[in-house]
């Protein structure tokens, strides 16, 4: 049986106001140590909330969310903070690197906020990624003298400087053309396949199926979901059955 | 979190807004140049003003008299009955045994103790005006006193020159139109009439010394207050004037009589420099903050153009603490290089008015401005100026870190 790295339990985010609204509405997902999955829907069916929540950006209505068997709903604020700093790695739709900084320095932030490495050690990892990642000679560059492809890149290095066992992507090509979607969709493939989980949100069917499963969400629950990688045969399968 | 991660994050953002950067900087070293500038020049004249003050009289006068009547014979015999209108029954006027009380003073005073006499008179030149006598020891007087230094023309030693000779203050020479040399008449309480020579002129620098008290010897005041023998007065000299109001209260413990410092002597004008540091102190207090609130702006302006980079780092796990203090270094930043552009500014601007001469009345001559150089003041407006500049970030620093991440990735996206 399969670890489960990332789990969601009947969780729930609801907006209070003159007029509530719920972006996410009892979702049960349970995502494996390695598996690549791809959430989608349309626009406002609550797939980005479901991301923050199981990234813990958001906190949840109701509901849990268990990042590496550890459930989180009692955690503090700064417990909530140092999960994400260790645990988590995020790529957004646009970069948000810190513009007066080089690649490298962003790379190494994570790094730097941990606090776990020596300096040497952190720039020797910084310089790794960035490598790994095509970015070798653009370390010293700061983000407004990179490409769009090249921006997304050094966030997903960034990402990935403290270890996470989860990356959590919301649209990580929704700004991007074709040749640096399918760079940045081929690196987290291969982030996956090197056994860390990862879970993006997308809006392109066709990138979704590369996925190892394909979660798709409609009024902020989950309505399908299909085989990825290829598979083209449907499954609907019950969310707490996953 | 690690602090020098923040402070890169915090010496890169003020680095690379030179312009509001140097705006900022140049707030607070003006608040606290101006401030090192009034403190100097404030306390400067303070103790310009004390010193003239203090050389001017005694530190500490013992008289003839005592704080309370004492007991009272009636009272005394009869005490459970309750007697108005009986005169109180007064010692004979004078300090007793006062060449012991002198030699007893002199064995522990950090200091001198010398003998007068004081009454009052009339002194006569064509017009009659009324003055304190001061009959005094030549020899023992310029232990206690700077009236040898204060001496126009003459010396305070020719009081013994000749018989009734006199030293008056130049206001009231000027008044009488009384020259050094003179003969002049002077009346006494009892009605007795001498003619006195004036054989010196003194200026003090107080009008109400100038142009109120004479200084003859201790004879001729004994017998202008028709009292042979008495001493009414003794007139201390301290090493420290600031130990008087300890001193003075030590010496009544111990003689009984009332002992004055001068501290005491000019209470009134004492206090009137308290209300006026006070009042200084406001001002030097609201150049501080006002300087504070250019960091204030500037702090709300970064964390309004960064409140994306601030998201960020709190998705990638900072705490909100930790981005807090990297608003709340940028304005330290700001703040202690401010402030050391601060210190110099003041220290020109000190020394700038130092340069500058005015005529002083106590002396009557035309001296430089008095600075007060003290490293307090220094330390006193850099710590204020930094508390204020921190300050002044905390709360838009506060407010922008309490945005929820999710808000501004959902409205950047």
């Amino acid at each position: 049986m399969s670890e489960i790295a990332l789990q969601a339990v009947g969780l729930v985010r609801r907006i209070e106001g003159a007029v509530s609204h719920t972006l996410v509405n009892g979702i049960d997902l349970a995502v494996n140590k390695g598996e690549f999955v791809a959430i989608t829907g349309p626009s406002g069916s609550g797939k980005s909330s479901l991301l923050y929540l199981l990234g813990l950006l958001d906190a949840p209505s109701d509901g849990e969310v268990i990042i590496c068997g550890e459930p989180t709903s009692k955690l503090s604020e700064d417990d909530r903070a140092n999960v994400r700093l260790t645990k988590c790695g995020f790529v957004f739709q646009f970069h948000f690197l810190l513009p007066e900084f080089t690649s490298l320095e962003n790379v190494l932030l994570p790094m730097r906020a941990a606090g776990k490495m020596s300096e040497k050690e952190m720039r020797e990892r910084g310089l790794e990624l960035l490598a790994s990642l095509g970015l070798k000679d653009h370390a010293n560059k700061r983000p407004n003298q990179l490409s769009g492809g090249q921006r997304q890149r050094v966030a997903i290095a960034r990402a990935l400087s403290n270890r996470p066992e989860i990356i959590v992507a919301d649209e990580p090509t929704g700004a991007l053309d074709t040749t640096s979607t399918e760079q940045v969709f081929s690196i987290l493939r291969e982030i996956a396949d090197q056994g860390r989980t990862v879970v993006v949100v997308t809006h392109d069917p066709a990138l979704a199926d590369r996925a190892d499963r394909r979660v798709h969400i409609v009024d902020g629950k989950i309505h399908e979901t299909f085989a990825g990688r290829g598979k083209a045969e449907l499954e609907t399968v019950a969310p707490t059955e996953t | 979190m690690a602090s020098n991660l923040l402070f890169n994050i915090a010496w890169t953002h003020v680095t690379t807004r030179v312009r509001q950067t140097l705006v900022g900087m140049a707030g607070v070293a003006m608040g606290v140049g101006f401030t090192i500038m009034m403190a100097g020049l404030m306390q400067g004249s303070q103790i310009d003003f004390l010193r003239q003050l203090v050389d001017t009289m005694p530190h500490i006068t013992m008289q003839d008299e005592r704080r309370t009547a004492p007991p009272q014979p009636a009272d005394q015999q009869y005490g459970a009955v309750q007697m108005s209108n009986v005169a109180n029954v007064n010692n004979r006027p004078g300090i007793r045994y006062p060449e012991s009380v002198m030699a007893s003073l002199r064995s522990w005073i950090p200091g001198d103790v010398a003998p007068s006499v004081k009454t009052t008179a009339i002194i006569d030149h064509g017009g009659r005006i009324g003055v304190t006598l001061v009959g005094i020891d030549p020899r023992q007087e310029i232990k206690v006193s700077k009236l040898a230094s204060q001496m126009r023309e003459g010396q305070i030693t020719d009081l013994s020159r000749a018989p009734n000779a006199i030293i008056i203050g130049q206001a009231l020479a000027e008044k009488l139109a009384v020259k050094n040399g003179n003969s002049v008449a002077l009346i006494g309480g009892q009605g007795t009439e001498v003619s006195s020579t004036v054989v010196g002129i003194f200026r003090s620098g107080l009008k109400r010394v100038d142009e109120g008290q004479i200084y003859t010897t201790i004879g001729t005041a004994q017998m202008m207050m028709g009292q042979s023998g008495i001493i009414n007065e003794l007139r201390l000299r301290l090493n420290d004037p600031l130990s008087a109001e300890k001193v003075a209260a030590q010496v009544e413990g111990q003689t009984g009589y009332k002992s004055v410092s001068w501290e005491e002597a000019n209470s009134d004008l004492l206090s009137s420099f308290a209300v006026r540091d006070f009042i200084v102190l406001t001002v030097m207090g609201a150049m501080l903050l006002t300087s504070s609130f250019a960091t204030y702006n500037i702090i709300s302006t970064i964390t309004n153009e960064k409140r994306q980079d601030i998201a960020i780092m709190k998705s990638l796990g900072m705490r909100e603490t930790s981005v807090r203090s990297i608003f709340i270094m940028e304005a330290a930043i700001i703040g202690l290089v401010g402030t050391v552009f601060g210190w110099i500014l003041g220290y020109l601007l000190c020394y700038s008015w130092s340069q500058i001469t005015i005529y002083n009345t106590l002396t009557g001559t035309t001296v430089p401005i008095s600075i007060y150089y003290s490293p307090m003041h220094y330390i006193v407006a850099g710590g204020i100026s930094l508390l204020c500049c921190t300050g002044a970030a905390f709360f838009p620093a506060r407010k922008a870190t309490r945005v929820h991440p999710v808000e501004i990735i959902r409205g950047a996206s």
